[in-house]
């Protein structure tokens, strides 16, 4: 199974990421981390991950630690 | 059986922070830096000139030996170190302000001097720490706190393009310019920054990458819109490309 790691307190809320999954499975979450920021969160139901690591590219403040495929 | 695509590299301190701004590229830049000195094996051996400006708490974050140099110095001071360890990986990351305005004596007789060293430089048309002022590289037209009516030419000159003239000059081996506007571009910015360390460690000459960034903050902008100038505004003025790589020509 596909899946990325998010480190929510590395998130400034940027958003970077959201724009960048092709599957649209990150959304932006009703928590809020210790820098008051409210996270992103990985949502994959249906498991349609790709695990391409678009989003960890992408993201510029290291808060997508790890993405596994398979 | 799943395999690990992603990883923070070794060569960025556990647990790093940034202390950037919200949708800034100099932490996609940091790490692309971080990734190559890793994959190249590099890490144990390299030492940093860092530099003033949004990069100025680089050593925070990379496992690597550091000097801090004054403004605009780091080159003179990656010279000096380079000169006394010549084993040694010496690199540098700048900021446009950094490299082509205070320092741009010390970095073009780097690259003309042939010095077997690797800068990069992160070009964001602004001086970002100090609050958006007209730098270098601001681009005609544009508003910062210092030309509130727009960059004109009569009163403040032509932005500097500094890929082609550091290319210009004969001691440089690599001289690139890249864009972290999208995905694919971030990709072919890591080769960028691979080729500008692998002439050193080949002892070639000058390996240069110059770095198309963001500044959010100081352009007023959400991190997207920001990466829409980049593709839209300055990347038609800063053209993406290998402005000198004598290993092509060698071939």
């Amino acid at each position: 199974m596909n899946r990325i790691v998010i480190d929510e307190n590395k998130c400034k809320a940027c958003y970077l990421c959201i724009k960048e999954c092709p599957k649209g499975l990150i959304k932006v979450s009703e928590r809020t981390n210790n820098l008051g920021n409210k996270v992103v969160e990985f949502c994959d139901p249906d498991k349609q991950c790709l695990g391409c690591a678009m989003c960890a590219t992408r993201c510029p403040d290291l808060a997508i630690t790890e993405v596994y495929r398979g | 059986m799943s395999v690990q695509v992603f990883k923070i590299p070794n060569s960025l301190k556990k647990d790093a922070k940034y202390t950037f701004c919200p949708g800034c590229d100099h932490g996609v830049a940091v790490r692309l830096v971080a990734e190559v000195l890793e994959e190249m094996g590099l890490t144990e051996n390299a030492i940093l000139a860092a530099s003033i400006g949004c990069s100025v708490t680089l050593y925070d974050f990379l496992n690597v030996d550091a000097l801090e140099a004054p403004h605009g110095r780091a080159l003179a001071e990656a010279t000096g170190i380079k000169r006394a360890r010549p084993d040694k990986f010496v690199f540098t990351y700048q900021g446009d302000g950094d490299f082509a305005s205070i320092g741009l004596a010390e970095s073009m007789h780097a690259a003309l001097r042939g010095e077997k060293l690797s800068a990069i430089c992160i070009n964001n048309t602004t001086y970002g720490m100090t609050g958006g002022q007209l730098g270098p590289t601001t681009i005609m037209g544009q508003i910062t706190t210092t030309s509130p009516t727009g960059r004109n030419k009569e009163y403040y000159g032509y932005p500097i393009k500094i890929a082609e003239h550091i290319a210009l000059c004969d001691g440089t081996a690599y001289s690139a310019r890249v864009s972290l506007d999208s995905v694919a571009n971030i990709k072919k910015a890591k080769q960028a920054i691979k080729k500008a360390f692998e002439v050193q460690v080949k002892g070639l000459g000058f390996g240069f990458v110059e770095i198309l960034s963001t500044c959010p903050t100081n352009w007023r902008m959400t991190p997207e819109q920001a990466h829409e100038r980049v593709k839209n505004e300055m990347m038609p003025v800063f053209k993406p490309g290998v402005y000198k790589d004598i290993t092509v020509n060698n071939q």
